[in-house]
C-alpha cells in the first residue's frame, strides 16, 4: 500500500507540481528535462532512500508537463 | 501543504503493484504512460470503451507494461504474444488487443509470428520497445544491438547487422508503421493516437534508454546521461520515407510516421468469407 | 442420434464439434491433418473459428489465447508437433487453462514414418512438459472410444481447467468403424462457468482444489500470471507458495481418478484369469486375436485394456489382478507404459512384450512372444 500522505503540493503559484515521492526512483530526467529548471534533488529520501525532486521557484512554473510525461513512474504531475 | 489528489493515470494502472520493477530512469515507464494518456484520450472521446481493451505481454521488461496497466491483461511464454493476441482478437473482435514487448521478445524468438502479423494484416496493435538488448537477463546480443558493440554473449563485438524493423514491416504491408522516441513523449503520445484507430496492423517501434543494462555496455550508466544521449540521437520528421529509416546508432534514428493506410485487416477479410455460413 | 460408418480421425472431429467446440488452430502434420481438414468446413457453418497458424507454436498459443476468452479450442497434431507444443502445454497447465489436444502418433522418432502407427509418445504425452505434473490422456483404440473418449476429454479438461491429450495413433486415425454420434442435447457436456453450480449441486468430481474462472472480456479487469502465484494471483516466490501451488495442480487431477479412469475388461468366458494381457489403443486389435489362439490351450488369458493412461486408479487393478499369475503388457515401443504398470502392481510378475510394427501387431507373433514366458 503506497502513501498518499507523502505528497507534496507547492501551492500559491498557478500551475501545482505534485510529487508522489514514494513512487520516485531518483531518475533525474524531470530535473533535466524541466525548460525553466525548478525542480531539484530534495534533501530527504523517501522510505526506499531516493531523493525526491522539488521545485526551488513554484511560481515559475509554465505548466509545460514536461516533468510529468518523462517521468517513467508516474511520481509527479501537475494540476 | 499535502494534497490527496490521485496522479490522473492511476485508473488505468494497478497502483497496489508501484513502484514498478523497472530500474531507475528506465525509459519503459514513459512508453506505458504515453499510450495510457493516448488511451485515456480516446476514451473520452467516445471512441474507445474501458472495458474493450486487452493487453498481451510475453516475457522480458517491456511486457511488464501488461502487468502495470488496469485492463485484461495476459503473460505468456517468451516470444508467443502475436499468435495468442491474434486468438483473442479472432473471439473477441470489439477488443482493442494491445500486444507489448521487446525487441528481444518480438523479433528474436518472436521473428517467425511477428512476420505472419504482419503479412495478414492482423488487427493487432503491437508496441516494439526497443532497448537493443536483452535486459532482463542481464545484457545479450539482440537482433537490434548495434555493430560491434560488447555484450554478454558476443564479449568480442557483435557481428551482425541490426534489423531495421521499420523496412521490414513496411515491406510486409502492415496499414501502420511508426517509429517513436521514449525520449519524444508527446510525440510518442500522438502515434499511440493514431494507432489506437487503425483497423488492420498498427505496429510502432519505440527506441528506450536502458541505463543499467545497455548502459553498461557502452560506459554510460548515469539515467539522465543515458537518457540525453538517446534523446541527442533522435531527429523528428513528419512524414519520413523509408530510406530515412535506416537504423544506425552511429548516425542517429529519425522517428516519425513511415507509413499510414487502410487496407481490410485480417478480420475483415475473415467476415467477409464467413458471412455467407452463419447470415450476419 | 444417428449411426455413422467414420474413420478415427472424424470421430474425433465429430465429438469435439457436439461439445461445442469454438476454436480450433493448427498446422498440418499427417496423420492427424484430416482432423483439420474436416473442422475447417464444418465448424464455420456452427459459428466457430478454423485457423491455419504459421507453426506448431503458434497453434498452441493461439488454442490457449483462445480458451482465456472462454471458448473451447483445441488442436491436433503429432508427435514432432507436440514436441514444438510442450512449453505451451506447460504454460496451459500453471494458468489452469481448458484445452484438448488430439494427439495422432506416428511411428517416431524425429519423422520416422507419418503415415503409420505406433504408441512411442505415452510418456511424452503425459508428462513431455517441463513442470513435473501430468496431465490426463485417453487412449481409444477404435472409432466409437474416440468419439466418447472426445466427449470425456473436453469435459474434463472445462471442469478440471487442465489440457488434456486424446491419444490415437495413425491405425486409428484411419480406421472405419460403426459410430453411434449422440448430438449435443443427447450427451452432457460441461462448460467451465457451470464450476460453482456443480460445487454446490454436488456431482462426481472432487472439486475442491478448483477455483472458478474469469475470462477476457468479462469486464473483470483479469490478469493472467505465468509465474508462481498464490491464491491471490500475485507472483510470490517462496517456497510455502510454490509447494501449495504444486499439490493444488497434483491433487486436481488425481483426486478425481476414479471419474477419469476409463477401461474394459475381457475375460472371455474364463471363470478365473490365470494370465492377463494389459494393452491400450491399436494395440488391442491384435492382442484379441492373439488371446483367442492362447485360449484355445486352455491358459486362461484375459485381456484389461487401458482407456486413461493417467490418471490411474490403483483399487481397479488390485481388484482385477488379485489371482493372477503372470500378466503381461504388450504395447507397440520398446516397453514404455510398462514401466507405470510395475509401479502400481507390486506382487507379480509383470513382462513386457514389445511388438514394433508399424501397422497392426501380427497375432502370432504376439502369441509366440507370450508363449515363451509361459
Amino acid at each position: 500500500m503506497e502513501k498518499r500522505s507523502s505528497q507534496i503540493s507547492m501551492a500559491r503559484a498557478r500551475y501545482k507540481i505534485v510529487v508522489i515521492s514514494e513512487r520516485c526512483k531518483e531518475c533525474g530526467i524531470c530535473i533535466t528535462v524541466c525548460p525553466v529548471k525548478i525542480l531539484e534533488k530534495s534533501s530527504l529520501r523517501n522510505s526506499r532512500g531516493f531523493r525526491y525532486p522539488v521545485a526551488s521557484d513554484e511560481n515559475r512554473c509554465i505548466g509545460c508537463r514536461l516533468c510529468e510525461y518523462s517521468c517513467p513512474d508516474l511520481a509527479i504531475y501537475i494540476l | 501543504m499535502a494534497v490527496a489528489v490521485e496522479h490522473p493515470l492511476d485508473k488505468y494502472v494497478r497502483t497496489e503493484k508501484l513502484p514498478t520493477l523497472w530500474c531507475p530512469g528506465c525509459t519503459i515507464g514513459i512508453v506505458m504512460t504515453s499510450l495510457l494518456r493516448a488511451i485515456d484520450q480516446r476514451i473520452r472521446e467516445g471512441l474507445l470503451r474501458r472495458d474493450q481493451i486487452t493487453f498481451v505481454g510475453g516475457i522480458g521488461c517491456s511486457a511488464r507494461i501488461a502487468m502495470y496497466v488496469r485492463f485484461d491483461s495476459v503473460r505468456t511464454a517468451h516470444g508467443r504474444t502475436i499468435p495468442l493476441a491474434t486468438a483473442i482478437k479472432i473471439l473477441r473482435p470489439e477488443h482493442k488487443v494491445i500486444v507489448v514487448g521487446g525487441d528481444g521478445d518480438i523479433c528474436a524468438i518472436g521473428g517467425n509470428h511477428l512476420l505472419h502479423a504482419l503479412r495478414r494484416n492482423m488487427d493487432l496493435m503491437i508496441i516494439i520497445v526497443n532497448n537493443m538488448i536483452y535486459g532482463m537477463t542481464g545484457g545479450q546480443v539482440s537482433p537490434t544491438t548495434p555493430l560491434k558493440l560488447y555484450t554478454t554473449t558476443t564479449p568480442y563485438g557483435n557481428p551482425e547487422k541490426p534489423l531495421n524493423i521499420i523496412r521490414l514491416a513496411c515491406s510486409l504491408g502492415a496499414n501502420f508503421v511508426a517509429r517513436g522516441s521514449a525520449t519524444h513523449p508527446h510525440i510518442l503520445q500522438q502515434i499511440f493516437y493514431k494507432a489506437l484507430g487503425k483497423r488492420g496492423l498498427a505496429l510502432i517501434e519505440v527506441l528506450s534508454s536502458c541505463p543499467e543494462i545497455f548502459g553498461r555496455h557502452i560506459g554510460i550508466t548515469d539515467p539522465v546521461k543515458s537518457f540525453m544521449t538517446l534523446r541527442d540521437k533522435i531527429k523528428v520528421k513528419s512524414n519520413p520515407s523509408l530510406d530515412e529509416s535506416e537504423y544506425d546508432w552511429e548516425r542517429g534514428f529519425v522517428i516519425g510516421v513511415y507509413l499510414d493506410k487502410d487496407d481490410p485487416g485480417y478480420i475483415d477479410n475473415l467476415s467477409l468469407l464467413y458471412k455467407s455460413l452463419r447470415g450476419f | 442420434m444417428r449411426i455413422d460408418y467414420i474413420s478415427g480421425n472424424r470421430a474425433i472431429a465429430e465429438a469435439a464439434i457436439a461439445s461445442g467446440l469454438k476454436f480450433f488452430a493448427g498446422y498440418p502434420i499427417t496423420p492427424s491433418s484430416d482432423i483439420f481438414e474436416y473442422l475447417a468446413e464444418e465448424l464455420p457453418r456452427r459459428g466457430g473459428y478454423v485457423i491455419q497458424f504459421e507453426d506448431k507454436l503458434a497453434s498452441i498459443y493461439a488454442v490457449i489465447g483462445a480458451s482465456w476468452t472462454c471458448s473451447k479450442a483445441m488442436t491436433a497434431t503429432s508427435g514432432p508437433g507436440f514436441s514444438l507444443m510442450v512449453e505451451g502445454i506447460s504454460i496451459a497447465v500453471m494458468t489452469e487453462t481448458p484445452l484438448v489436444i488430439a494427439y495422432i502418433m506416428r511411428a517416431g522418432p524425429a519423422t520416422g514414418v507419418p503415415t503409420k502407427t505406433g504408441q512411442y509418445d505415452v510418456f511424452q504425452a503425459e508428462y513431455g512438459f517441463h513442470g513435473g505434473l501430468p496431465i490426463p490422456v485417453f487412449t481409444p483404440s477404435n472409432p466409437q472410444e474416440a468419439y466418447d473418449l472426445t466427449i470425456k476429454a473436453f469435459n474434463t479438461s472445462e471442469i478440471l481447467r487442465t489440457p488434456v491429450v486424446l491419444l490415437s495413433d495413425a491405425s486409428i486415425a484411419n480406421m472405419f468403424g460403426k459410430v453411434l454420434i449422440r448430438e449435443a442435447g443427447e450427451i452432457e457436456i460441461i462448460d467451465r462457468r457451470s464450476i460453482e453450480i456443480l460445487r454446490k449441486k454436488g456431482c462426481e468430481w472432487s472439486l475442491d482444489d478448483v477455483y472458478e474462472m474469469k475470462c477476457v472480456g468479462d469486464g473483470y479487469d483479469i490478469y493472467v500470471e505465468t509465474l508462481t502465484h498464490d491464491e491471490k494471483n500475485i507472483y510470490r516466490p517462496t517456497t510455502d507458495v510454490q509447494r501449495r501451488l504444486m499439490w493444488r495442480l497434483y491433487r486436481k487431477i488425481i483426486n478425481n481418478r476414479e471419474v477419469l479412469f476409463e477401461y474394459s475388461f475381457h475375460n472371455y468366458g474364463n471363470k478365473r484369469c490365470r494370465n492377463m494381457i494389459i494393452t491400450y489403443g491399436s494395440t488391442f486389435s491384435s492382442v484379441s486375436e492373439a488371446v483367442r489362439e492362447l485360449n484355445k490351450n486352455g491358459e486362461d488369458f484375459c485381456v484389461f485394456k487401458l482407456k486413461t493412461l493417467y490418471p490411474i486408479n490403483e483399487k481397479i487393478f488390485y481388484e482385477k489382478t488379485r489371482d493372477v499369475d503372470k500378466i503381461f503388457v504388450v504395447e507397440n515401443n520398446v516397453g514404455l507404459y510398462v514401466k507405470e504398470i510395475r509401479s502400481v502392481v507390486r506382487d507379480k510378475d509383470v513382462i513386457s512384450i514389445s511388438v514394433i510394427d508399424l501397422e497392426y501387431p501380427d497375432p502370432d507373433e504376439i502369441v509366440e512372444r507370450v508363449r515363451e514366458w509361459l
